[in-house]
């Protein structure tokens, strides 16, 4: 029987009702009182050098408030970079300065040049007219290897060339690897692109910097998945505000996918603008702003190697990757290509040799950082695109070559660093294989081919790591942060409760999962409990959410500071029932002494803490709050098996998912129809990276994909309903609750089930020739592949 | 946007009166107009919308057989109401962008802008329709002068849309897949005297007429007869969403499928 | 700048506006009617979705002045004055088809608009009807099968989960 609260509980969400109402509170609703607007002017190229910016005029129009440049940020600090990479020769990597507004050249289109604060934003926009830019056009860097080839153009002149660095994992792995692969029996080769992409959270970003001179105190409002974390690096490394003067909220957040964890120029003009003007500033990004300055996602171009030896065993991999940093260093964006890619090189399966060579590069274009994944789709669809091409080319059935790999002992220590703690591969396959009737999947063909149509499987497996991150193991690779979190439980005195937690809630469920976990800890009804998240003045601490962490590590600190609840709550208990604390027991919201009909409510003694009358003050004190801060043993470690059917239409090109399929083993599930919710959505930007997304730019730097109009996002048209199962369970061995993560599966485990299933259909249709395509798997590319 | 003045006349005479303002135009349905002011690529003085004109709404049939559809009719409208007398115009207008944007676009919107990109086009060229304005009738052959030209003049204004009403017809749609309008769109419309294909979506020089496939067809009205026909890629579209190549057979592809269809 | 009145919710409203000011402007400026929201510039998401005299609009590609006189619905007012949700509301609550709740009003109202003219849709209708409506959280899983159950419709068998 399904649970109908607690643990393991469908619960309806809660923050349904304020959106299905138009009561949500987005950041662009919220208005403060005088504030003025600000238009930023962008570069419209891609590379140039200022030599003279004139706002005489443009200030001087009406409602113009400031119009602010570069040399304003004089002094002041550029965007931080979260973490530091160290190459393969043990040299740091390049870090060039990434000021608010740009300084000296203009590196992007998008990059900001100017920000005019005005009364209103038309009035800021005229005013933007009027600047007088004198800009000297430079040759645009768009193209990695270009941008690394000898002569080319410097995006930053004070670097030596355009590597940002050149890393090799495991760097002693190097030879043993090319000596295997020397020496397989079978080596499969692919080259392919991991297109980029851009996260387009409906809501587009907006921040109102506000300022009170009496207090000298700032708040920004922002549309952030971290409010903590832009407060430090906003606070000490750009703006130099001390914590305790400045406040970030994050409120109703329309949707992330990692573009929102970033610190960006805005959130910092807005708040330093406000201090300068003493007045409100205001900005809402557009959807075009949004393409040319939300950072972008993936850009990687691999070649991966497979080596095989003579029964079909993975014997190496080695992998070189040209990852795109765009103009500048995003606040994570150095982390992706490596330790959230590279580690994740080994898959679900025993190869015992792996190397991973990537070359980050910095281009004029947008900045990219993480977006749903983040390196753990790059490195997922490469090796389940080989291993697929690696079975072609042997003749043999690709989920059986895949079988044969899987690693079937827990936990395992990969060559490339991780541990996993638990797994079950063949149970997820053989999940898939019921719920996607892999066993019916001729028959389906041959009803396509019927209407003249190809139609094609996809199988593939994934495994992430998740529950970022040991802070210890992090900050060894460079991490600048620690990657715990932070929770506090505040019960109150009638026996409800507020759970401060340093989660960012922006779509995931947080306000419904989190008090079904605290719920079934103190066998009292969810309604009783509310979440408190997105407030710097009203949480101690927070890491955010990003990396499908929040009920792995968040949740894991709700759970000690429940408790610590419980603990204490036990010891008033003892005092009110004059029992040992030793024999109280907590069961449905009743405190009882062990072996006796004793016992008094939850309420009793919540009261009690609060109104300690009967109370014992000698040994503890009045009140019933707890903090825990966790910090994450181990990643988690997510997986599954996915497979899709597409058909394709021969006349053009046209591919059609039929059917698509997902089997996962997230551990324990604490709300299934959230974790079902966050597998579909993962699916649907899958499937949008696979066949339409493209981030795309000409040779000049201009952005080609900069609207709706060209950047093709999925449709309810353009997908299937999903099935989706997460019945095969191996909990996490290393957090409290036994949890490993859903927010990312989707998106990391779907891409190369779709790229499989194209290549399949058009093989049977008699296209030997093609043996990939790179995403999107547009129907102009496929026709192509096909009359290649 | 640039700011501009309002009007909303509700007789053709006023909005004529109306638009004779220096760097006034009319609006439609807006829905290609308005996306357009927000980037600040136009700055009319004032704007006339043609929304509020009864006379230029809704869809009749004429003695003569033909189907007249007012200026300002908008898609879901056409949709609903010229099933019955035309339904391949009927099924064009039922899948021009999106239900929003066909309670608000208007035909005359769409024939006056001509996006090399839109339905519409196809549909009138296709047709042979006139389109009729304020002033004079325009056959359409004559009307469309390539992408986003026309042979309106300033001010003037699209009443109706004559469609001479076809033996049979079809229109096919490939999509772009990010702004789902017609990567190509092929209309085919078998009359008495012949047939006629016109195409959107392919061209540089936007809406155009398939004469080979016309002069095939109007020999032998079978998907067949197209078989041995070859579309140039030269002036064909070439962009991020397909090349000039894939667009010309395309066209091919499209023009059999409206074929067999009708 | 124009006086402009009209229903909103039932409610006559009046302003006084610009020739360019949109229509969904007006709602979440001068109304505070911020349920209605702004997902992109090219009138494709949808989020900006309203009723202008009973049919579906997109709200940032219409101007306010051409609502002048109109009756427009928006999804603050698609709750009965006691809360309680209507029935494609409730669909949407029952079968997770909303996450971040940001293109949501837009789904309800287009919802609206598909069964007011099709109460008995087919699965590729629905998918049909929301080509404008863009959705980044769901995989469009759910909200395909609340609107087919909003139109009371049995979706229990839509699709192994």
């Amino acid at each position: 029987m399904p649970k109908d609260s607690g643990i393991g509980a469908s619960s309806k969400r809660r923050e349904d009702i304020r959106f299905l109402t138009g009561t949500g509170q987005y950041t662009d609703d919220i208005n403060v009182h005088g504030q003025a607007h600000v238009y930023f002017l962008r570069s419209d190229i891609a590379h140039g050098k200022i030599n003279k910016i004139d706002t005489a005029a443009a200030s001087a129009m009406p409602g113009v408030v400031r119009i602010f440049t570069g040399a304003d940020f004089e002094g002041i600090g550029g965007l931080p970079c979260g973490w530091q990479v160290t190459d393969r020769f043990g040299e740091v990597m390049k870090e060039p300065a990434h000021p608010v507004l740009a300084q000296g050249k203009v590196r992007h289109v998008g990059d900001p040049i100017c920000a005019v604060v005005a009364d209103t934003l038309e009035q800021a926009k005229d005013a933007a007219e009027a600047i007088e830019l004198d800009i000297t056009e430079l040759p645009a860097v768009v193209d990695m290897k270009k941008a690394l080839a000898a002569g080319s153009a410097k995006v930053h002149d004070d670097l030596a060339d355009n590597l940002c660095y050149d890393w090799g994992f495991v760097e002693d792995n190097r030879d043993a690897v090319d000596q295997a692969i020397k020496n397989a029996a079978h080596v499969t080769t692919l080259e392919l692109v991991n297109n980029r992409l851009v996260a387009n959270p409906m809501e587009p970003r907006v921040a109102v910097g506000d300022y009170n001179r009496a207090n000298d105190e700032s708040t920004l409002y922002t549309t952030s998945q971290n409010p903590h974390v832009i407060r430090l690096l906003m606070g000490a490394f750009v703006l130099g505000i001390p914590e305790h003067k400045l406040r970030v909220v994050a409120p109703d957040v329309g949707g992330g996918f990692g573009t929102k964890i970033f610190h960006y120029a805005e959130e910092a003009f807005c708040t330093f603008a406000a201090r300068q003007i003493n007045r409100a500033v205001k900005w809402t990004s557009s959807r075009s702003e949004a393409f040319m300055s939300d950072a972008h996602g993936r850009d990687h171009v691999t070649k991966i190697e497979l080596a095989l030896d003579a029964d079909n065993n993975f014997t190496a991999v080695r992998t070189e990757t040209y990852a795109n940093m765009g103009a500048y260093l995003s606040t994570f964006a150095s982390s992706v290509p490596t330790w959230l890619h590279g580690t994740l090189m080994a898959g679900n399966y025993k190869t015992p040799l792996i190397y991973v060579n990537v070359k980050a590069v910095f281009t004029n274009t947008v900045p990219v950082d993480a977006y749903r994944g983040a390196g753990r789709p790059e490195a997922t669809f490469q090796l389940e695109r080989v291993i697929d091409k690696a079975a072609r080319e042997l003749g043999v059935d690709p989920i059986a070559l895949r079988r044969q790999n899987f690693i079937t002992q827990f936990p395992y220590a990969t060559p490339v660093a991780l541990e996993y703690d638990t797994g079950d591969y063949e149970a997820t396959m053989a999940k898939l294989e019921e719920i996607a009737d892999l066993s019916g999947f001729e028959a389906r063909r041959k009803a396509s081919e019927a209407k003249g149509k190809l139609r094609g499987l996809g199988v593939n497996c994934y495994i992430e790591a998740c529950g970022i991150a040991p802070s210890n193991l992090v900050g060894q690779l460079g991490a600048r942060a620690g990657l715990y979190d932070a929770a506090t439980v505040r019960v109150n005195a009638t026996g409800s409760i507020s759970v401060m937690v340093g989660a960012h809630s922006h779509g995931q469920g947080h306000e419904t999962a989190f008090p079904q976990v605290v719920a079934e800890m103190l066998g009292i009804d969810e309604s009783m409990i509310d979440i408190v998240h997105g407030d710097s003045s009203k949480i101690p601490f927070g890491m955010g959410t990003y990396g499908s962490r929040s009920i792995a590590v968040c949740g894991s600190a709700m759970v000690r500071a429940t408790e610590k609840i419980i603990n204490k709550a036990k010891k008033i208990a003892s005092h009110l029932l004059e029992a040992s604390e030793a024999d109280i027991e907590l069961k449905g919201g009743q405190f009882s002494v062990k072996g006796t009909d004793k016992s008094c409510a939850w309420g009793d003694v919540t009261l009690a803490a609060y109104v300690p009358h009967n109370y014992p003050l000698e040994d503890i004190e009045p009140g019933l709050e707890e903090t825990a801060f966790y910090d994450p043993a181990n990643f988690t470690y997510p997986s599954g098996a996915y497979a899709c059917e597409v058909e394709v239409d021969p006349d053009t090109g046209k591919v059609t998912v039929e059917r698509f399929s997902a089997a996962d083993d997230f551990g324990n599930v604490i709300n299934p129809m959230i974790v079902t919710g966050q597998v579909h959505g993962g699916i649907g930007q899958g499937i949008g990276q696979a066949l339409l997304e493209n981030c795309a730019y000409d040779e000049n730097g201009q952005l080609l994909s900069a609207s709706y109009m060209d950047y093709a996002m999925p449709r309810a048209s353009d997908v299937p309903f999903y099935a989706v199962d997460h019945s095969c369970q191996t909990p996490c061995t290393h957090n409290p609750l036994g949890v490993k993560g859903c927010g990312e599966a989707g998106a990391i485990g779907s891409p190369p089930a779709v790229v499989n299933a194209v290549i399949d259909a058009l093989q049977s249709g008699g296209h030997t020739h093609v043996t990939h395509i790179d995403m999107p798997v547009s129907p102009s590319r496929v026709w192509a592949a096909m009359n290649g | 946007m640039y700011n501009f003045d309002f009007e909303k006349p509700s007789t053709i005479a006023d909005a004529v009166a109306a638009l004779a303002a220096d760097e006034a135009q009319a609006l439609g349905g807006g829905q290609t107009l308005i996306p357009t002011l927000k980037q600040r690529l136009a700055s009319p003085s004032k704007l006339v919308s043609l929304t509020g004109i009864a006379e230029m709404k809704g869809v009749c049939k004429n003695d003569d057989g033909s189907l007249s559809i007012g200026g300002a009719t908008n898609h879901a409208t056409v949709a609903s109401e010229a099933a019955a007398a035309y339904p391949a115009l009927a099924a064009l207008a039922a899948n021009i962008g999106d239900p929003a944007v066909r309670n608000r676009g208007t035909i005359g919107g769409s024939v006056a802008n001509n996006d090399p990109a839109a339905c519409y086009p196809s549909a009138v060229l296709a047709s042979g329709a006139t389109v009729v304005t304020n002033a004079r009738e325009i056959a359409a052959d004559d009307y469309f002068q390539g992408m986003f030209t026309t042979a309106l003049d300033e001010g003037e204004i699209i009443t109706s849309v004559r469609f001479p009403v076809p033996q049979a017809a079809n229109y096919q749609k490939f999509e772009q897949p990010a702004s789902r309008f017609a990567m190509v769109g092929v209309f085919v419309a078998k009359y008495a005297d012949g047939v006629r294909v016109a195409v959107t979506g392919a061209s540089e020089e936007g809406v155009f007429r398939w004469s080979e496939a016309e002069a095939a067809l109007s020999a032998n009205f079978s998907a067949d007869a197209i078989d041995g026909l070859s579309v140039s890629a030269d002036g064909m579209i070439n962009d991020l969403h397909g090349s000039g190549a894939y667009r010309a057979h395309l066209v091919k592809v499209m023009t059999k499928r409206a074929v067999a269809a009708c | 700048m124009t006086k402009i009145s009209m229903t909103v919710n039932g409610k006559s409203v009046s302003g006084e506006v610009e020739g360019r000011t949109l229509l969904v402007d007006f709602l979440r400026k001068d109304l505070r009617l911020t349920g209605t929201h702004v997902g992109c510039d090219t009138s494709q998401c949808g989020a900006c979705t309203v009723h202008v005299d009973g049919v579906a609009v997109k709200s940032c590609t219409m101007l306010a002045a051409e609502a002048d006189g109109a009756n427009v619905a928006t999804i603050e007012g698609q709750a009965a004055p006691d809360g309680t949700l209507n029935t494609i509301q409730a669909a949407f609550h029952e079968h997770h088809g909303l996450q971040c709740g940001f293109c949501t009003p837009g789904m309800v109202m287009a919802a609206a608009d598909l069964l007011k003219n099709n109460p008995k849709p087919t699965e590729a209708e629905v998918r049909h009807h929301l080509e404008g409506n863009i959705c980044r959280c769901t995989g469009y899983h759910n909200i395909v099968k609340a609107i087919m159950a909003a139109s009371g419709q049995d979706v229990s068998r839509l699709a192994a989960e």
